[in-house]
C-alpha cells in the first residue's frame, strides 16, 4: 500500500516510523508461554518420588482441576462465553469412557477419546442453538446450568447409564497403562494426569495464539465490531466451545479411573461446574496461568475439607459426616476474590507487572 | 459501473419506521456522501446495508449479487466493510493486534500479516501506536483505528459512519486527503456519513439527503444544499454548517 500517510496529531509518528516500535519482542508470547509449561512440567516430574502418598493423592486431584480449569478457560475466559454447566462435558467424559469400559472392554484411552468427541459433538449442538438465539451472558450461563442439570436427571433415570447407582471400573490383576489401572499409590497415576494436562495446557497456549484465537478474543471483545471485520463468529464460536468440551472431558474421564467409581452427583452435579468456575476465578480468568494456580489453591482446598470432614477436630465434631463444607468454602474464597482481586491472582498479578 | 444497488428498502423498530422506501446506486470509485438531520436513518442504513439489521423491504444488492440478510461477516469478506460512529476496539489487544484481525482474512505467513498491518497503522498515521492497548487512544486515535482496521480488510466499499465527528479541524484535513488518496490509488468506492458540510462539499461526487427515513435529495453537493426542502428539513439550520 503506497500513497498519503496521516502524520502527526497524535504523536511525531510518520511515515518512516519503523524505529522502535516495529521492532519484535525477543520471544513471541507463544513460545514464552510454552517454554515456561516445559519447565513447569519437567518441575512437576519428580514430585511424586519425593511427596508422602497422601500429598501424592492432592497432587493428582489437582492436576484433575487443572484440566477441568483450562477447559472451561477456554471457553468462558478467552471466548467470554460464561459457562455455568461445564459438568456436562465433564460427565459426558466420564460416562462415556466408563460405559466402554465396563460394558465392552474397550481402553480408557479410547474411551477418553470417545469421551471428547461426544462432548465436542454435544456442546457444538447446544452452542449452536445458544448462538443462534443469541443467548448472552447471564441468559446463556443459565441455558448451560439447565443443560447440565437435564442430563443429570437423564442419566440418573436411564437403564443404560445403569440409574443412579453409575459404574464402578471392574479391578484387574496388577497394574496396566493400557487400562489405565495401577496399585492405589502408584505414580504412574500422576504422571498420566499430568501429561494429560501438560497436553491441555499447550493446546490452550497454541488455541489463544492461533488465527482463531485471535478472531475468538476479538469475538469476546466486540462481538458486532468483529463481524463488521469479517470474522466468521459462528464457527469460530462453535470452535472454541468443541475445545474446550474436549479438554473437559478427558478430566472427567481420567477421574473415572483414577477413582474408579463415577455416579450422576459426581459427574454431572452442578458442584463439578462450580469447581471449574472457582479455579479458573480465583487463579485469574482469560489468563493462561489463572487454570494452575487456581487449581493448586482449590485442589488443595478441597483435600483439606475433604479430611476436615471425615475426621474433625474436637472442637469441629458437629462437622462429622457433612459434606458441602468445600462448596461453601469455595463460595467464601470467591466472594474475597472478586472483591479483592476481581481479575484474580494472576490476571491481577499481571496487571501489577504491567505498570 | 454500478457497484452498489439498494431498492425499496424499508425497516420498522416495532411501529417506528426508521426507512422506507430507500433507493439509490453507488458507482464503482464513486465518493457519496449521506446527510441528513439526526435520527433520519442514516447508520440504520449502514446497518442494513452491511448486514448488521435485516430489512423488512427491499434488497441491496452488491456487485451485482443480492446480500439481503447476508450474515455482516460475510458481507464483510465479500469486500464491503463498515466503521462504527462510536468507535468499537477490541480493547484487550494492541492497536496493531487490532488491525491484525482485519488483515487475518487472506491467509499469509506470520510476518507478511505484521509488516502488511503496520503498513496499514502507519498509513492512518498511528505508528508510535501501534504496540499501545487499544483502550490508551484518544478518541482521535480511536476514530484512526476503526478507519485502519476496515483499510486492513482491502475494502471495494468502504462505508464510514461519521469518520471526523469528534476530531478538531487541524485534525481532519490529512484524514479527507487520505479518503481522496484511496479513491485515487486503490478505487476504492466511499460512502460517508458526515455532519460536517465542509467535507461533505469538498469529497463527494454526489451527495444523499435522509429525512425520516425517505431520501429527501439526491445530487451534487451544491444541488442538494441549495434545495429548499433540505432546507427545511434542517429546520432553518444552515446545512452548510459554521463549523466547517
Amino acid at each position: 500500500m503506497t500513497g498519503i500517510t496521516i502524520a502527526g496529531g497524535t504523536g511525531p509518528a510518520g511515515r518512516g516510523g519503523t524505529g522502535r516500535a516495529t521492532k519484535a519482542p525477543p520471544l513471541r508470547p507463544q513460545n514464552r508461554q510454552l517454554a515456561i509449561l516445559l519447565v513447569l512440567l519437567l518441575v512437576a516430574i519428580p514430585l511424586p518420588l519425593i511427596l508422602p502418598s497422601a500429598q501424592g493423592a492432592v497432587a493428582v486431584r489437582i492436576l484433575i482441576f487443572l484440566l477441568m480449569a483450562v477447559g472451561w478457560n477456554i471457553m468462558s475466559g478467552f471466548g467470554g462465553m460464561f459457562s455455568f454447566g461445564h459438568a456436562a462435558y465433564f460427565g459426558l467424559g466420564a460416562y462415556t469412557s466408563a460405559y466402554l469400559l465396563v460394558e465392552h472392554g474397550v481402553s480408557p484411552w479410547i474411551g477418553m477419546l470417545a469421551g471428547m468427541a461426544v462432548a465436542a459433538g454435544v456442546a457444538v449442538v447446544i452452542g449452536y442453538f445458544a448462538f443462534r438465539y443469541k443467548l448472552q451472558g447471564a441468559y446463556f450461563a443459565l441455558a448451560t446450568f439447565a443443560f447440565a442439570e437435564m442430563l443429570r436427571l437423564i442419566v440418573t433415570s436411564t437403564e443404560f447409564t445403569n440409574k443412579a447407582v453409575g459404574f464402578s471400573v471392574p479391578l484387574i490383576q496388577g497394574s496396566s497403562l493400557w487400562k489405565i489401572q495401577f496399585a492405589a499409590d502408584s505414580p504412574a497415576y500422576f504422571w498420566i494426569a499430568l501429561a494429560l494436562a501438560g497436553l491441555a495446557g499447550a493446546a490452550s497456549i497454541l488455541f489463544l495464539h492461533s488465527r482463531s484465537g485471535r478472531y475468538v478474543t476479538a469475538i469476546r471483545d466486540d462481538e458486532l465490531a468483529a463481524a463488521s471485520l469479517g470474522t466468521p463468529v459462528m464457527r469460530h464460536k462453535l470452535m472454541t466451545v468443541a475445545l474446550s468440551a474436549a479438554i473437559t472431558a478427558v478430566a472427567g474421564a481420567f477421574y473415572t479411573q483414577y477413582y474408579l467409581f463415577v455416579n450422576p452427583d459426581l459427574a454431572f452435579g452442578s458442584s463439578v461446574s462450580i469447581q471449574a468456575i472457582a479455579t479458573v476465578v480465583i487463579g485469574g480468568i482469560g489468563t493462561v496461568w489463572g487454570p494452575v494456580v487456581g487449581a493448586i489453591i482449590v485442589g488443595s482446598l478441597s483435600d483439606v475439607t475433604a479430611t476436615l470432614l471425615r475426621t474433625p477436630p474436637d472442637f469441629l465434631n458437629f462437622l462429622q459426616g457433612r459434606s458441602g463444607l468445600d462448596v461453601a468454602l469455595y463460595a467464601i474464597l470467591l466472594i474475597l476474590i472478586v472483591r479483592l482481586l476481581p481479575k484474580g491472582i494472576v490476571g491481577t498479578a499481571m496487571a501489577r507487572w504491567r505498570r | 459501473m454500478t457497484i452498489l444497488n439498494v431498492t425499496g428498502v424499508g425497516k420498522d423498530f416495532r411501529g417506528l419506521r426508521a426507512l422506507s422506501e430507500v433507493e439509490f446506486e453507488v458507482g464503482q470509485g464513486e465518493i457519496l456522501g449521506i446527510i441528513g438531520p439526526n435520527g433520519a436513518g442514516k447508520t440504520t442504513l449502514f446497518n442494513v446495508i452491511c448486514g448488521a439489521l435485516a430489512p423488512d423491504t427491499g434488497r441491496v444488492l452488491f456487485a451485482g449479487r443480492d446480500v439481503t440478510g447476508r450474515s455482516p461477516d460475510r458481507i464483510a469478506r465479500a469486500g464491503m466493510v463498515r466503521t462504527f460512529q462510536l468507535m468499537r476496539p477490541f480493547g484487550s489487544m494492541s492497536v496493531l493486534e487490532n488491525v491484525s484481525l482485519a488483515a487475518q482474512h487472506e491467509r499469509q505467513p506470520a510476518r507478511r500479516l505484521r509488516e502488511r498491518s503496520l503498513e496499514v497503522v502507519e498509513r492512518v498515521g498511528l505508528g508510535q501506536w501501534a504496540h499501545r492497548p487499544a483502550t490508551e487512544l484518544p478518541t482521535a486515535g480511536l476514530k484512526r483505528l476503526e478507519l485502519a482496521r476496515a483499510l486492513a480488510m482491502r475494502p471495494k466499499v468502504l462505508l464510514l459512519d461519521e469518520v471526523l465527528a469528534g476530531l478538531v479541524p487541524a485534525e481532519r484535513e490529512p484524514v479527507l486527503d487520505l479518503l481522496a488518496d484511496l479513491r485515487e490509488q486503490d478505487g476504492t468506492t466511499l460512502l460517508f456519513i458526515e455532519h460536517i458540510m465542509a467535507a461533505v462539499m469538498r469529497l463527494s461526487d454526489r451527495v444523499l439527503v435522509l429525512d425520516q427515513g425517505r431520501v429527501l435529495a439526491a445530487g451534487s453537493a451544491e444541488e442538494v444544499t441549495s434545495d429548499p426542502r433540505v432546507i427545511e428539513a434542517y429546520l432553518g439550520e444552515e446545512p452548510a454548517g459554521a463549523e466547517g
